[in-house]
Protein backbone atom coordinates (compact mmCIF):
# COMPACT_ATOMS: atom_id res chain seq x y z
CA UNK A 1 0.00 0.00 0.00
CA UNK A 2 1.21 3.29 -0.56
CA UNK A 3 1.12 6.08 1.89
CA UNK A 4 -1.81 8.90 1.31
CA UNK A 5 0.84 11.58 0.18
CA UNK A 6 2.09 9.63 -2.44
CA UNK A 7 -0.80 8.63 -3.93
CA UNK A 8 -2.23 12.19 -3.43
CA UNK A 9 1.03 13.40 -5.67
CA UNK A 10 0.82 10.86 -8.07
CA UNK A 11 -2.75 10.89 -8.82
CA UNK A 12 -2.03 15.11 -9.16
CA UNK A 13 1.05 14.72 -11.62
CA UNK A 14 -0.91 12.41 -13.17
CA UNK A 15 -3.67 15.50 -14.09
CA UNK A 16 -0.71 17.78 -14.70
CA UNK A 17 0.84 14.87 -17.57
CA UNK A 18 -3.05 14.76 -18.67
CA UNK A 19 -3.45 18.26 -18.67
CA UNK A 20 0.17 18.94 -20.62
CA UNK A 21 -0.65 16.28 -23.47
CA UNK A 22 -4.70 15.66 -24.27
CA UNK A 23 -4.52 19.32 -25.71
CA UNK A 24 -1.91 19.05 -27.24
CA UNK A 25 -3.17 15.68 -28.55
CA UNK A 26 -6.45 17.62 -29.73
CA UNK A 27 -4.44 20.00 -31.64
CA UNK A 28 -2.63 17.81 -33.48
CA UNK A 29 -6.33 15.64 -34.23
CA UNK A 30 -7.36 19.08 -35.63
CA UNK A 31 -4.74 20.26 -38.19
CA UNK A 32 -4.62 16.49 -39.45
CA UNK A 33 -8.69 16.53 -39.30
CA UNK A 34 -9.40 19.46 -40.59
CA UNK A 35 -6.22 19.49 -43.28
CA UNK A 36 -8.23 16.09 -44.69
CA UNK A 37 -11.61 17.38 -44.55
CA UNK A 38 -10.31 20.13 -46.79
CA UNK A 39 -8.47 17.49 -49.14
CA UNK A 40 -4.96 19.04 -48.15
CA UNK A 41 -2.67 17.23 -46.05
CA UNK A 42 -1.64 19.82 -42.72
CA UNK A 43 1.71 19.17 -41.35
CA UNK A 44 3.54 16.43 -42.73
CA UNK A 45 7.73 17.36 -41.53
CA UNK A 46 8.31 18.15 -38.43
CA UNK A 47 9.13 15.38 -36.71
CA UNK A 48 8.78 12.86 -39.19
CA UNK A 49 5.89 10.49 -38.98
CA UNK A 50 2.70 12.94 -40.70
CA UNK A 51 4.07 15.86 -38.83
CA UNK A 52 3.42 14.66 -35.04
CA UNK A 53 5.74 17.43 -33.70
CA UNK A 54 4.53 19.97 -35.52
CA UNK A 55 2.81 21.65 -32.15
CA UNK A 56 5.97 21.41 -29.88
CA UNK A 57 7.81 23.32 -32.72
CA UNK A 58 4.53 25.64 -32.63
CA UNK A 59 4.99 25.97 -28.90
CA UNK A 60 9.02 26.41 -29.16
CA UNK A 61 8.37 29.18 -31.40
CA UNK A 62 5.58 31.13 -29.03
CA UNK A 63 8.18 30.90 -26.42
CA UNK A 64 11.12 32.47 -28.35
CA UNK A 65 8.51 35.19 -29.34
CA UNK A 66 9.01 38.75 -27.80
CA UNK A 67 6.20 38.99 -25.11
CA UNK A 68 4.61 42.71 -25.98
CA UNK A 69 2.16 44.57 -23.39
CA UNK A 70 0.80 47.52 -25.11
CA UNK A 71 1.75 50.65 -23.72
CA UNK A 72 -2.13 51.83 -23.28
CA UNK A 73 -2.77 48.74 -21.79
CA UNK A 74 -3.79 47.91 -18.08
CA UNK A 75 -0.63 45.77 -17.89
CA UNK A 76 -1.31 43.87 -14.69
CA UNK A 77 -4.85 42.95 -15.80
CA UNK A 78 -3.41 41.93 -19.40
CA UNK A 79 -0.82 39.66 -17.72
CA UNK A 80 -3.62 37.88 -15.34
CA UNK A 81 -5.67 37.03 -18.58
CA UNK A 82 -3.79 34.23 -19.78
CA UNK A 83 -3.23 32.61 -16.10
CA UNK A 84 -6.92 33.39 -15.22
CA UNK A 85 -8.11 31.48 -18.45
CA UNK A 86 -6.06 28.65 -18.47
CA UNK A 87 -5.37 27.19 -14.89
CA UNK A 88 -9.35 26.64 -14.09
CA UNK A 89 -9.25 23.72 -17.13
CA UNK A 90 -6.41 22.27 -15.10
CA UNK A 91 -8.27 22.26 -11.49
CA UNK A 92 -11.08 20.38 -13.04
CA UNK A 93 -9.25 17.71 -14.81
CA UNK A 94 -8.85 16.81 -10.52
CA UNK A 95 -12.78 15.52 -9.95
CA UNK A 96 -12.93 14.03 -13.17
CA UNK A 97 -13.25 10.36 -12.80
CA UNK A 98 -11.35 8.52 -15.63
CA UNK A 99 -11.97 4.87 -14.27
CA UNK A 100 -14.28 3.25 -11.58
CA UNK A 101 -13.64 3.17 -7.83
CA UNK A 102 -10.65 4.99 -7.02
CA UNK A 103 -9.08 6.53 -10.19
CA UNK A 104 -9.90 9.86 -10.05
CA UNK A 105 -7.54 12.53 -8.60
CA UNK A 106 -10.11 13.93 -6.44
CA UNK A 107 -13.27 12.86 -5.48
CA UNK A 108 -15.49 15.36 -4.08
CA UNK A 109 -19.59 15.15 -3.04
CA UNK A 110 -20.74 18.47 -5.17
CA UNK A 111 -17.82 17.78 -7.90
CA UNK A 112 -20.65 18.67 -10.35
CA UNK A 113 -20.68 21.92 -8.93
CA UNK A 114 -17.07 22.24 -8.19
CA UNK A 115 -16.61 21.70 -12.06
CA UNK A 116 -18.94 24.13 -13.19
CA UNK A 117 -18.24 26.56 -10.50
CA UNK A 118 -14.63 27.04 -11.96
CA UNK A 119 -15.25 26.95 -15.38
CA UNK A 120 -17.33 29.87 -15.12
CA UNK A 121 -14.57 31.14 -13.65
CA UNK A 122 -12.26 30.93 -16.62
CA UNK A 123 -14.86 32.87 -19.06
CA UNK A 124 -13.54 35.92 -16.88
CA UNK A 125 -9.82 35.61 -18.65
CA UNK A 126 -10.98 36.63 -22.39
CA UNK A 127 -13.08 39.12 -20.78
CA UNK A 128 -10.47 40.68 -18.82
CA UNK A 129 -7.78 40.13 -21.83
CA UNK A 130 -10.39 42.12 -23.94
CA UNK A 131 -10.92 45.17 -21.86
CA UNK A 132 -7.14 45.18 -20.99
CA UNK A 133 -5.64 45.75 -24.08
CA UNK A 134 -6.87 49.30 -24.51
CA UNK A 135 -7.90 48.21 -28.46
CA UNK A 136 -11.25 48.56 -29.83
CA UNK A 137 -11.39 45.28 -31.53
CA UNK A 138 -9.80 43.80 -28.32
CA UNK A 139 -13.01 45.23 -26.55
CA UNK A 140 -15.59 44.49 -29.09
CA UNK A 141 -14.33 40.87 -29.09
CA UNK A 142 -14.14 40.89 -24.79
CA UNK A 143 -17.94 41.85 -25.25
CA UNK A 144 -19.03 39.77 -27.44
CA UNK A 145 -17.40 37.22 -25.46
CA UNK A 146 -18.92 38.09 -22.51
CA UNK A 147 -22.83 38.35 -24.13
CA UNK A 148 -22.00 34.89 -25.31
CA UNK A 149 -21.00 32.94 -22.06
CA UNK A 150 -24.09 35.33 -20.14
CA UNK A 151 -26.52 33.39 -22.60
CA UNK A 152 -24.95 29.79 -22.17
CA UNK A 153 -24.62 29.64 -18.83
CA UNK A 154 -28.19 28.73 -18.17
CA UNK A 155 -28.53 25.79 -20.54
CA UNK A 156 -25.13 24.45 -20.04
CA UNK A 157 -26.05 24.11 -15.97
CA UNK A 158 -29.63 23.55 -16.08
CA UNK A 159 -28.77 20.21 -18.61
CA UNK A 160 -25.74 19.25 -16.27
CA UNK A 161 -28.34 19.39 -13.33
CA UNK A 162 -31.03 16.84 -15.08
CA UNK A 163 -28.24 14.18 -14.77
CA UNK A 164 -27.75 15.54 -11.56
CA UNK A 165 -31.19 14.67 -10.74
CA UNK A 166 -31.36 11.79 -12.81
CA UNK A 167 -28.35 10.17 -11.15
CA UNK A 168 -29.83 11.42 -7.31
CA UNK A 169 -26.04 12.76 -6.61
CA UNK A 170 -24.12 16.04 -7.35
CA UNK A 171 -21.11 13.17 -6.91
CA UNK A 172 -19.47 12.85 -10.73
CA UNK A 173 -18.36 9.20 -10.20
CA UNK A 174 -21.33 8.81 -8.28
CA UNK A 175 -22.86 10.09 -11.67
CA UNK A 176 -20.92 7.13 -13.75
CA UNK A 177 -22.03 4.55 -11.04
CA UNK A 178 -25.44 5.33 -11.19
CA UNK A 179 -25.82 5.78 -15.49
CA UNK A 180 -27.38 2.99 -17.60
CA UNK A 181 -27.97 2.40 -21.30
CA UNK A 182 -30.89 3.94 -21.31
CA UNK A 183 -29.69 7.36 -19.91
CA UNK A 184 -29.03 7.88 -24.00
CA UNK A 185 -32.69 8.35 -24.85
CA UNK A 186 -33.69 9.68 -21.17
CA UNK A 187 -30.88 12.37 -21.17
CA UNK A 188 -30.12 12.49 -24.72
CA UNK A 189 -31.53 15.93 -25.41
CA UNK A 190 -29.87 17.32 -22.13
CA UNK A 191 -26.64 15.72 -23.72
CA UNK A 192 -26.88 18.25 -27.04
CA UNK A 193 -27.60 20.99 -24.99
CA UNK A 194 -24.56 20.49 -22.61
CA UNK A 195 -22.30 19.58 -25.68
CA UNK A 196 -23.74 22.59 -27.61
CA UNK A 197 -23.62 25.30 -25.08
CA UNK A 198 -20.39 23.31 -24.18
CA UNK A 199 -19.07 24.61 -27.60
CA UNK A 200 -20.71 28.28 -27.12
CA UNK A 201 -18.81 28.17 -23.70
CA UNK A 202 -15.14 27.65 -25.44
CA UNK A 203 -16.13 30.14 -28.57
CA UNK A 204 -15.36 27.70 -30.81
CA UNK A 205 -17.27 27.56 -34.32
CA UNK A 206 -19.74 27.98 -35.13
CA UNK A 207 -19.84 30.17 -32.02
CA UNK A 208 -16.67 31.89 -32.59
CA UNK A 209 -18.20 35.48 -32.76
CA UNK A 210 -16.13 36.87 -30.09
CA UNK A 211 -12.82 35.96 -31.89
CA UNK A 212 -14.55 36.80 -35.67
CA UNK A 213 -11.26 37.59 -37.84
CA UNK A 214 -12.28 38.74 -40.79
CA UNK A 215 -14.51 41.68 -38.26
CA UNK A 216 -12.26 42.07 -35.17
CA UNK A 217 -9.29 40.68 -36.03
CA UNK A 218 -8.93 37.83 -33.13
CA UNK A 219 -11.12 39.62 -30.69
CA UNK A 220 -9.83 39.84 -27.17
CA UNK A 221 -6.56 38.63 -28.13
CA UNK A 222 -5.85 40.64 -30.87
CA UNK A 223 -2.75 42.72 -28.50
CA UNK A 224 -1.39 39.10 -27.26
CA UNK A 225 1.66 38.15 -28.11
CA UNK A 226 4.85 34.89 -27.43
CA UNK A 227 3.61 32.46 -24.82
CA UNK A 228 0.57 34.44 -23.67
CA UNK A 229 -0.75 34.26 -26.23
CA UNK A 230 -0.30 29.92 -26.29
CA UNK A 231 -1.55 30.34 -23.08
CA UNK A 232 -5.14 31.33 -24.50
CA UNK A 233 -4.39 28.64 -27.26
CA UNK A 234 -4.14 26.07 -24.95
CA UNK A 235 -7.23 27.38 -22.88
CA UNK A 236 -9.13 26.56 -25.96
CA UNK A 237 -7.70 23.12 -26.46
CA UNK A 238 -7.65 22.31 -22.40
CA UNK A 239 -11.12 23.11 -22.46
CA UNK A 240 -12.20 20.91 -25.50
CA UNK A 241 -10.52 17.99 -23.39
CA UNK A 242 -12.37 19.43 -19.87
CA UNK A 243 -15.77 20.09 -21.88
CA UNK A 244 -16.06 16.51 -24.00
CA UNK A 245 -14.99 14.46 -20.53
CA UNK A 246 -17.55 16.09 -18.59
CA UNK A 247 -20.38 15.36 -21.07
CA UNK A 248 -18.97 11.63 -21.58
CA UNK A 249 -19.13 11.50 -17.56
CA UNK A 250 -22.56 13.06 -17.15
CA UNK A 251 -24.17 11.83 -20.33
CA UNK A 252 -22.37 9.12 -21.51
CA UNK A 253 -21.36 6.52 -19.12
CA UNK A 254 -17.75 7.43 -18.59
CA UNK A 255 -15.30 4.36 -17.90
CA UNK A 256 -18.66 2.26 -18.88
CA UNK A 257 -17.95 0.19 -21.94
CA UNK A 258 -18.87 -2.66 -24.25
CA UNK A 259 -16.42 -5.33 -21.86
CA UNK A 260 -14.19 -5.23 -19.55
CA UNK A 261 -15.40 -2.06 -17.83
CA UNK A 262 -13.38 -2.55 -14.36
CA UNK A 263 -10.11 -3.39 -16.14
CA UNK A 264 -10.35 -0.74 -19.34
CA UNK A 265 -12.22 1.84 -18.01
CA UNK A 266 -9.51 4.58 -18.48
CA UNK A 267 -9.40 3.67 -21.78
CA UNK A 268 -13.26 3.64 -22.45
CA UNK A 269 -12.75 7.51 -21.01
CA UNK A 270 -10.66 8.73 -23.48
CA UNK A 271 -11.64 7.32 -26.11
CA UNK A 272 -15.14 9.12 -25.56
CA UNK A 273 -13.43 12.13 -24.70
CA UNK A 274 -11.48 11.57 -28.24
CA UNK A 275 -14.39 11.10 -30.30
CA UNK A 276 -16.61 13.44 -28.96
CA UNK A 277 -13.70 16.10 -29.45
CA UNK A 278 -13.34 14.90 -32.60
CA UNK A 279 -16.70 16.14 -33.21
CA UNK A 280 -16.03 19.73 -31.76
CA UNK A 281 -13.11 19.88 -34.60
CA UNK A 282 -15.52 18.61 -37.41
CA UNK A 283 -18.31 21.01 -36.27
CA UNK A 284 -15.50 23.84 -36.81
CA UNK A 285 -15.27 22.63 -40.47
CA UNK A 286 -18.56 21.86 -41.25
CA UNK A 287 -21.50 25.43 -40.18
CA UNK A 288 -20.71 28.81 -40.57
CA UNK A 289 -20.25 31.37 -37.86
CA UNK A 290 -23.45 32.76 -35.87
CA UNK A 291 -24.05 35.92 -36.31
CA UNK A 292 -24.66 37.80 -32.55
CA UNK A 293 -28.94 38.11 -32.71
CA UNK A 294 -28.54 34.28 -34.23
CA UNK A 295 -26.50 33.10 -30.98
CA UNK A 296 -28.32 34.95 -28.68
CA UNK A 297 -31.89 33.71 -30.61
CA UNK A 298 -30.52 30.26 -30.32
CA UNK A 299 -29.43 30.21 -26.67
CA UNK A 300 -32.58 31.27 -25.61
CA UNK A 301 -35.35 30.09 -27.13
CA UNK A 302 -33.97 26.78 -28.60
CA UNK A 303 -31.55 25.21 -26.10
CA UNK A 304 -32.89 27.23 -22.69
CA UNK A 305 -36.54 25.56 -23.48
CA UNK A 306 -35.37 22.39 -24.41
CA UNK A 307 -33.33 22.15 -20.97
CA UNK A 308 -36.61 23.31 -18.97
CA UNK A 309 -38.06 20.34 -21.34
CA UNK A 310 -35.86 17.75 -19.89
CA UNK A 311 -35.57 19.18 -16.47
CA UNK A 312 -39.04 18.76 -16.46
CA UNK A 313 -39.22 14.87 -18.12
CA UNK A 314 -36.39 14.11 -15.30
CA UNK A 315 -38.14 15.37 -12.74
CA UNK A 316 -41.64 13.25 -13.68
CA UNK A 317 -39.73 10.25 -14.50
CA UNK A 318 -37.46 10.34 -11.10
CA UNK A 319 -40.63 10.58 -8.75
CA UNK A 320 -42.52 8.39 -10.52
CA UNK A 321 -39.57 5.82 -10.13
CA UNK A 322 -38.72 6.89 -6.35
CA UNK B 1 -5.81 28.30 17.91
CA UNK B 2 -5.46 25.90 14.90
CA UNK B 3 -3.88 26.11 11.62
CA UNK B 4 -7.92 26.55 10.59
CA UNK B 5 -8.65 29.37 12.75
CA UNK B 6 -5.11 31.44 11.27
CA UNK B 7 -5.96 30.31 7.90
CA UNK B 8 -9.72 31.51 8.00
CA UNK B 9 -8.63 34.81 9.99
CA UNK B 10 -6.52 35.35 6.66
CA UNK B 11 -9.25 34.82 4.39
CA UNK B 12 -11.02 37.15 6.26
CA UNK B 13 -8.87 39.80 5.95
CA UNK B 14 -8.19 39.35 2.52
CA UNK B 15 -12.28 39.12 1.46
CA UNK B 16 -12.13 42.64 4.14
CA UNK B 17 -9.14 44.26 2.13
CA UNK B 18 -10.19 43.42 -1.27
CA UNK B 19 -13.74 44.68 -0.17
CA UNK B 20 -12.54 48.42 0.43
CA UNK B 21 -10.57 47.83 -2.77
CA UNK B 22 -13.66 47.59 -4.70
CA UNK B 23 -14.97 50.91 -3.47
CA UNK B 24 -12.42 52.87 -3.50
CA UNK B 25 -10.30 51.40 -7.02
CA UNK B 26 -10.59 54.10 -9.66
CA UNK B 27 -11.82 52.15 -11.88
CA UNK B 28 -14.72 50.06 -12.70
CA UNK B 29 -13.70 47.21 -14.36
CA UNK B 30 -10.45 47.02 -11.22
CA UNK B 31 -13.77 47.12 -8.72
CA UNK B 32 -15.06 44.80 -10.62
CA UNK B 33 -12.48 42.01 -10.62
CA UNK B 34 -11.45 42.98 -6.78
CA UNK B 35 -15.59 41.99 -6.09
CA UNK B 36 -14.33 38.32 -7.66
CA UNK B 37 -10.90 38.29 -5.06
CA UNK B 38 -13.71 39.03 -2.17
CA UNK B 39 -16.23 36.65 -3.49
CA UNK B 40 -13.78 34.08 -3.85
CA UNK B 41 -12.00 34.96 -0.20
CA UNK B 42 -15.23 34.60 0.92
CA UNK B 43 -16.11 30.85 -1.17
CA UNK B 44 -12.94 29.60 0.39
CA UNK B 45 -14.16 30.84 4.11
CA UNK B 46 -17.66 29.02 3.42
CA UNK B 47 -15.14 25.77 1.80
CA UNK B 48 -12.99 25.76 5.61
CA UNK B 49 -16.35 25.74 7.45
CA UNK B 50 -17.03 22.34 5.77
CA UNK B 51 -20.06 24.32 3.82
CA UNK B 52 -18.91 22.57 0.20
CA UNK B 53 -22.29 23.33 -2.07
CA UNK B 54 -22.72 26.52 -0.40
CA UNK B 55 -19.23 27.52 -1.38
CA UNK B 56 -19.19 26.44 -5.03
CA UNK B 57 -22.68 27.62 -5.89
CA UNK B 58 -21.13 30.95 -4.19
CA UNK B 59 -18.37 30.69 -6.98
CA UNK B 60 -20.84 29.60 -9.51
CA UNK B 61 -23.57 32.71 -9.25
CA UNK B 62 -21.47 35.41 -8.21
CA UNK B 63 -17.79 35.50 -9.40
CA UNK B 64 -18.97 33.30 -12.73
CA UNK B 65 -22.62 34.94 -13.46
CA UNK B 66 -22.92 38.20 -11.71
CA UNK B 67 -19.80 39.23 -12.27
CA UNK B 68 -19.37 38.31 -15.60
CA UNK B 69 -22.78 41.16 -16.45
CA UNK B 70 -21.01 43.77 -13.99
CA UNK B 71 -18.24 43.14 -16.46
CA UNK B 72 -20.54 43.37 -19.50
CA UNK B 73 -22.54 46.21 -18.46
CA UNK B 74 -19.33 48.39 -17.43
CA UNK B 75 -17.55 47.63 -20.63
CA UNK B 76 -20.85 47.94 -22.84
CA UNK B 77 -21.37 51.91 -21.09
CA UNK B 78 -17.79 53.03 -20.63
CA UNK B 79 -14.91 51.11 -19.40
CA UNK B 80 -11.85 53.76 -20.26
CA UNK B 81 -8.84 52.18 -19.47
CA UNK B 82 -6.56 54.14 -16.75
CA UNK B 83 -8.03 55.89 -13.73
CA UNK B 84 -11.99 57.15 -14.46
CA UNK B 85 -12.25 60.63 -13.59
CA UNK B 86 -16.48 60.78 -12.28
CA UNK B 87 -16.22 57.54 -10.04
CA UNK B 88 -17.08 59.51 -6.88
CA UNK B 89 -20.54 60.90 -6.88
CA UNK B 90 -21.77 63.90 -4.04
CA UNK B 91 -23.53 61.39 -1.86
CA UNK B 92 -20.25 60.37 -0.83
CA UNK B 93 -20.38 61.29 3.14
CA UNK B 94 -23.93 60.07 3.18
CA UNK B 95 -23.44 56.77 1.30
CA UNK B 96 -20.24 56.29 4.14
CA UNK B 97 -22.49 57.13 6.61
CA UNK B 98 -25.57 54.52 5.92
CA UNK B 99 -22.73 51.58 5.21
CA UNK B 100 -20.99 52.42 7.96
CA UNK B 101 -24.24 52.53 10.06
CA UNK B 102 -25.47 49.48 8.58
CA UNK B 103 -21.61 47.58 8.84
CA UNK B 104 -21.61 48.26 13.40
CA UNK B 105 -24.64 47.53 13.52
CA UNK B 106 -24.75 44.30 12.10
CA UNK B 107 -21.21 43.58 13.27
CA UNK B 108 -22.54 44.76 17.17
CA UNK B 109 -25.65 42.32 16.11
CA UNK B 110 -23.72 38.92 15.49
CA UNK B 111 -20.76 39.26 18.11
CA UNK B 112 -23.74 39.99 20.76
CA UNK B 113 -25.66 36.83 19.52
CA UNK B 114 -22.80 34.42 18.42
CA UNK B 115 -20.33 35.29 21.01
CA UNK B 116 -19.78 32.14 23.24
CA UNK B 117 -21.22 30.39 19.97
CA UNK B 118 -18.46 27.59 19.22
CA UNK B 119 -19.00 24.86 16.25
CA UNK B 120 -16.58 22.25 16.49
CA UNK B 121 -15.76 21.59 12.86
CA UNK B 122 -14.94 17.65 13.01
CA UNK B 123 -18.13 16.94 14.64
CA UNK B 124 -20.81 18.59 11.49
CA UNK B 125 -17.98 17.63 9.04
CA UNK B 126 -20.36 16.91 6.09
CA UNK B 127 -23.83 18.64 6.69
CA UNK B 128 -22.55 21.32 4.06
CA UNK B 129 -22.68 18.49 1.37
CA UNK B 130 -25.55 18.11 -1.40
CA UNK B 131 -27.79 15.94 -0.12
CA UNK B 132 -28.16 17.73 3.68
CA UNK B 133 -28.44 20.77 2.09
CA UNK B 134 -31.25 19.59 0.06
CA UNK B 135 -33.06 17.94 3.13
CA UNK B 136 -33.15 21.06 4.92
CA UNK B 137 -34.31 23.16 2.02
CA UNK B 138 -36.73 21.01 0.26
CA UNK B 139 -38.06 19.54 3.83
CA UNK B 140 -37.64 21.38 6.97
CA UNK B 141 -37.78 25.04 5.46
CA UNK B 142 -39.22 24.28 1.95
CA UNK B 143 -41.98 27.09 2.84
CA UNK B 144 -39.36 30.11 3.15
CA UNK B 145 -37.54 28.64 -0.49
CA UNK B 146 -40.60 29.10 -2.46
CA UNK B 147 -41.44 31.98 -0.59
CA UNK B 148 -38.01 33.11 -1.47
CA UNK B 149 -38.15 32.12 -4.70
CA UNK B 150 -41.83 34.11 -5.45
CA UNK B 151 -40.00 37.21 -4.13
CA UNK B 152 -37.51 36.85 -6.90
CA UNK B 153 -40.07 35.97 -9.54
CA UNK B 154 -42.06 39.19 -8.54
CA UNK B 155 -38.01 41.38 -8.21
CA UNK B 156 -38.21 39.86 -11.98
CA UNK B 157 -41.11 41.01 -13.50
CA UNK B 158 -40.81 44.41 -11.62
CA UNK B 159 -37.85 44.71 -13.29
CA UNK B 160 -39.14 43.98 -16.88
CA UNK B 161 -41.88 45.97 -16.18
CA UNK B 162 -39.73 48.88 -15.28
CA UNK B 163 -37.29 48.47 -17.90
CA UNK B 164 -40.30 48.68 -20.43
CA UNK B 165 -42.33 51.53 -19.88
CA UNK B 166 -44.28 50.38 -23.35
CA UNK B 167 -45.84 47.85 -21.10
CA UNK B 168 -47.23 50.46 -18.21
CA UNK B 169 -49.13 52.68 -21.18
CA UNK B 170 -50.76 50.29 -23.15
Amino acid sequence: MMPVWAEVALKLVGCLLAFLTLPLLVGQLEHKTMAHMQSRLGPMYAGGFHGWAQLVADGVKFAQKEQIVPAAADSVVFRLAPVVALLPYLLVLAVIPIGPGEQVAQALDVGLFFALAVISVAVLGPIMAGWASANKYALLGGLRAAAQLLAYELPLVLAAASAAMAAGTLSLPGIVEQWRWWWLPYQGVAAVVFFTAGLAELRRPPFDMPVADAEIVFGPYTEYTGLRFAFFLLAEYAGIVVFAALTTVLFLGGWRGPFLDVQLGWLWTLIKVMALSFAVIWLRVSYPRLRADQLQRFAWTVLVPLSFAQLLLTGVVEVARA
Amino acid sequence: MTTKDVVFGALGLLACCSGVLVVTARNVIHAALWLVVTLGALAACYLLLTADFVAWVQVLIYAGAIVVLLLFAAMLTRAPVGPGQDLDSGNRPAAALVAGGVGVTLVTLLVQAFRSAYVDLDRVAGTGAGRPIGDALFRSYVLPFEIASVLLLAALVGAIVLTRPEIGRR
